[in-house]
């Protein structure tokens, strides 16, 4: 993977009637990356892609490619090829039209169409299929068309609109791992967007997670994880329980001491750009259910609670505990407890899949 | 179809059956049967059966010019209206400007105006002596008038300005229709606007457009009030019939009416198909595309000026027909504009019985045939959609008949089918009565609620029927608690257009009115003979308040069904 910058979102906001839909959002993408624009629906995420494909124009900021300013080049100059969450496929052309529609206006020889149209549909495993009509296909099969279609004219970038939505979840999964050893084959730098925790994990390099128009976070699938920069990040990806502590003192860089009821201390990670952490200030804890165990009730590090819910995860059960100042999950096997059971939870390895945050200012965001 | 391939088929009860066999029999009655009387007589010699009629109408040249006007008038209706209609609709739905949405809303007032009166209000304003011809003779300081509103020229300017209202709806509503991100999808592979208007837009509204022709078309080959008021010597088949029929020569004006309705199913049938083999659904989510706003400065303030200026020249009609009705007759000499004013033509309009009486004589013939046309309507829906009866095909080619025969055939053929009486032919002499008038009303209403009445049946969920009948409810308060008002907003749609074009019937009338059952444009008619332009004016505002008034109602009708539908 190439470092340099390929795709550049700088500072880009759209304002619609009077609320901003993306504010100051930054990202950059580098050649044959894959980055996910991921976030619960109305953070943003499709106004983004829509300023990249130039169908939206940002208030102010700039879309920059390869050291370009493009942010005012019309859709149809950009290169960039584009997969609707509908498809959006010519519902008057056929499967083979629709696929040179975009090879055509960018003037290739008529055998030279032909040719490719057939790479395309080859790549999407749909040989042959050039003279049916589209409304003949199954779902799956007007994904793919779209994806060829998009990519038949070798676009700079391609942006992906959600779409996997409108397939059954069995057909979703298949499909998404085919999206993604295709798009890796070819190189294709890409954003896609997607509401879908899961699909972002499988197919993305990097994943810009985005919040009421702003960008909360932007790394790898396990950096988003495993070290969280906001209550919100870590809410989203993956499960976990909360609790309200006392800050006790920094140990080390990163990691911070936490005061919960009971004068248990625990260790947590703090967000490593955070100024507002003093010792005595209040934070909430967030711990992954697989970072917290059952532990004997006279455990100096464990707090006391009562299992509250118990729930079936395949493999293992997620217990939800009351504790003093909050909730907590725990990952454990079927036969820990039940609901009513006075139990107490402890750090499997601290300061690892546990979180400490500022609480947040004000709840009008 | 058999019982088993179909779920929802029931087995009729026998009281069910009679329900069929009676829609059967009297649709067979009133919409085949006088038709077929037509074929008749226009083929009866004195013993036997002869073609000479029909050798006759191809040996003459004014015959044949007829039938050649009547085709060509309707082309060129065709293409007018839609240049006037597909740009417009285009610019109401693609750009945003300062007074967008009351523009768009005028743009349709056109149809406010029943034929007849859409015709002597443009006579009022473009005539020999209308007040935009006048005008232009002043300013120009000419001797005569400056153009003559008359001939081939004047109907096609007439069924321009009423037909382009067409072309405007149909292309806003397939604007609307579609799936704003296939323009997207054009842009994002490189498609600039004129290729995609070309590629993708233009072929996407093909259905529309081919609806939208047809209707245009088809209305233009029935059109009788422009060629009868403004053709002078130039005929088209309708008032070629008329003629035929007021100087007796029957058998003629049989072949002509045999003439015309072939003509017309002859284009009605392939055009049809081709419109419903082609029908585009939208996939997408329902988002509406974002209207350009208008970006140049120039274009800033000529786009809204421009559709405001063209908007206003569209309303012109109705503003003059409200301004000759407040003068006083005999007032209004050799002036530009008239010199004095008053409400004495809308007082005389209901104070006198002889003025007041086709006001009662409309509304009440109407009604009757927008109540007998929506029943008949609900019963043909019931029998088609839910009980799926054998011959449904046909039943609903009997609803839809009337639309494609012009009104003047229907009229002649209801005249010459009722006016002897035949019980056992099922002939019955009506000629002279209320209810011709009303049978021709309900006849040519009931394409309209058939239509309206089929589709709110194929919407209407059968699961709560269903529901309905899983909760106790018998067929009879079923239909009553559930079908109809789940048919409510589809009805209403149905019937309000019904109405008005009930209220503004001409083209039937005039061939089956006596003095006793005159209609409001009869009479309009008659007052312009008498050169009452004030009173026949009067009369133009009445009916166009009161096509205003229907279609309010219908569509907070329609509204209110469907709230309460959800």
């Amino acid at each position: 993977m190439s470092d340099q910058i390929f795709l550049e979102l700088d500072r880009l906001t759209r304002v619609f009637a009077g609320t901003a839909a993306v504010r100051e959002l930054s990202i950059d993408v580098a050649e044959h990356e894959i980055v996910t624009l991921l976030g619960p629906s109305g953070c943003g995420k499709t106004t983004t892609l829509r300023m990249i494909a130039g169908f939206e124009q940002p208030d102010s900021g700039r879309v920059v490619l390869k050291s370009q300013d493009i942010t005012r080049l019309a859709p149809q100059k950009r290169g960039f090829g584009m997969v609707f969450q509908h498809y959006a496929l010519f519902p008057h052309l056929s499967v083979g039209a629709n696929v040179s529609f975009g090879l055509e206006t960018a003037g290739h020889s008529k055998r030279g169409i032909g040719d490719r149209v057939k790479r395309a549909l080859d790549l999407v495993r749909l040989p042959g299929t050039e003279q049916r009509s589209v409304g003949s296909l199954s779902g799956g099969q007007q994904q793919r068309v779209a994806l060829a279609r998009a990519l038949a004219p070798e676009p700079r970038v391609l942006l992906l609109d959600e779409p996997l939505s409108n397939l059954d979840a069995a057909l979703r999964e298949q499909t998404r791992r085919e999206l993604r050893t295709l798009v890796k084959e070819i190189g294709i730098t890409t954003v896609y967007v997607t509401h879908d925790q899961e699909e972002a994990f499988d197919l993305s390099d990097r994943i810009a997670l985005m919040r009421a128009g702003r960008l909360d976070q932007l790394g790898p699938a396990e950096g988003l994880y495993h070290r969280p920069a906001t209550e919100f990040v870590a809410t989203f990806l993956g499960r976990a329980g909360a609790v309200e502590s006392i800050l006790d003192g920094r140990a080390d860089g990163e990691v911070v001491r936490c005061r919960l009821a009971g004068d248990v201390v625990w260790s947590a990670l703090a967000p490593e750009a955070d100024v507002a952490f003093a010792s005595g200030s209040n934070v909430r804890l967030l711990a992954r259910p697989e970072a917290l165990t059952f532990a004997l009730t006279d455990d100096d590090a464990a707090v006391r609670g009562t299992i509250v819910d118990r729930r079936f995860a395949g493999s293992v059960y997620i217990y939800t505990v009351s504790v003093q100042g909050g909730m907590l999950e725990v990952q454990a096997d079927g036969g820990a407890g039940r609901a009513g059971d006075a139990v107490a939870i402890a750090p499997r390895s601290a300061p690892a899949g546990i979180f400490a945050f500022p609480p947040p200012l004000h709840t009008g965001e | 179809m058999s019982v088993a391939r179909d779920p929802r088929q029931r087995r009729l009860t026998p009281r069910a059956r009679l329900l069929v066999v009676a829609v059967f029999v009297a649709l067979v009655w009133a919409v085949v049967y006088p038709n077929l009387v037509v074929l008749v007589e226009s083929v009866r010699g004195d013993e036997t059966i002869t073609l000479r009629h029909y050798a006759e109408f191809f040996q003459t040249p004014s015959e044949f010019r007829a039938l050649w006007s009547s085709i060509w008038i309707s082309v060129a209706t065709v293409v007018l209206s839609a240049l006037v209609g597909v740009p417009l609709a285009f610019l109401f739905a693609r750009y945003e400007f300062p007074g967008r949405r009351v523009l768009g809303a005028l743009a349709a007032m056109p149809v406010l105006l029943p034929p007849l009166v859409g015709v002597i209000a443009i006579l009022f304003l473009y005539g020999e002596s209308g007040i935009a011809t006048r005008s232009v003779q002043t300013v120009l300081g000419l001797d005569a008038p400056p153009w003559r509103l008359q001939g081939a020229g004047a109907i096609l300017a007439v069924h321009a300005y009423s037909m382009y209202v067409y072309f405007y709806l149909f292309t806003l509503a397939g604007l609307a229709r579609f799936d704003p991100a296939v323009h997207e999808a054009a842009a994002s592979l490189g498609a600039g606007r004129f290729r995609t208007l070309t590629r993708v837009t233009l072929p996407l509204l093909t259905p529309t457009l081919a609806g939208a022709s047809l209707l245009t078309f088809m209305t233009s080959m029935a059109s009788f009030s422009a060629p009868y008021v403004l053709g002078g010597g130039f005929r088209v088949m309708t008032t070629q019939i008329f003629n035929s029929k007021l100087q007796g020569e029957l058998s003629m004006a049989m072949v002509e009416t045999a003439m015309l309705a072939a003509v017309s199913l002859l284009v009605l049938w392939p055009l049809s198909r081709w419109e419903g083999s082609r029908e585009y659904v939208a996939s997408g989510k329902g988002t509406r595309a974002a209207r350009m706003p208008v970006k140049s400065r120039w274009a800033a303030v000529g786009v809204p000026f421009l559709a405001a200026v063209g908007v206003s020249v569209l309303l012109l009609p109705h503003l003059t027909l409200i301004l000759v009705s407040l003068v006083p007759d005999g007032t209004w000499t050799t002036q530009t504009l008239p010199p004095e004013y008053s409400l004495e033509n809308y007082a005389q309009l209901f104070s006198e019985a002889r003025t007041f009486r086709p006001i009662v004589n409309s509304l009440l013939m109407t009604s009757a045939a927008t109540f007998v046309s929506v029943a008949l309507a609900i019963a043909v829906g019931q029998l088609v959609v839910r009980w799926r009866v054998r011959g449904r095909g046909l039943l609903e080619s009997m609803l839809a008949l009337p639309w494609a025969l012009p009104g003047t055939v229907l009229a002649i053929a209801l005249a010459t089918t009722f006016s002897l009486n035949q019980p056992w032919a099922g002939r019955f002499v009506l000629v002279g009565t209320a209810w011709i008038l009303v049978m021709a009303y309900t006849l040519r209403v009931l394409p309209l609620t058939g239509r309206a009445a089929l589709a709110g049946f194929r919407q209407l969920d059968p699961s709560l029927e269903e529901a309905a009948a899983s909760l106790g409810a018998g067929p009879w308060r079923t239909l009553r608690r559930v079908t109809i008002p789940g048919l409510l907003p589809a009805i209403a749609a149905g019937a309000s257009l019904a109405f008005v074009t009930g209220l503004g019937e001409f083209v039937a009338s005039i061939v089956l009115y006596t003095h006793r059952t005159r209609p409001i444009s009869i009479e309009i008619l008659s007052q312009l003979r008498d050169f009452d332009l004030g009173a026949a004016a009067a009369y133009g505002v009445l009916l166009m308040l009161l096509v205003a008034v229907a279609f309010t109602l219908g569509q907070r009708w329609i509204q209110g069904g469907r709230r309460s539908a959800v």
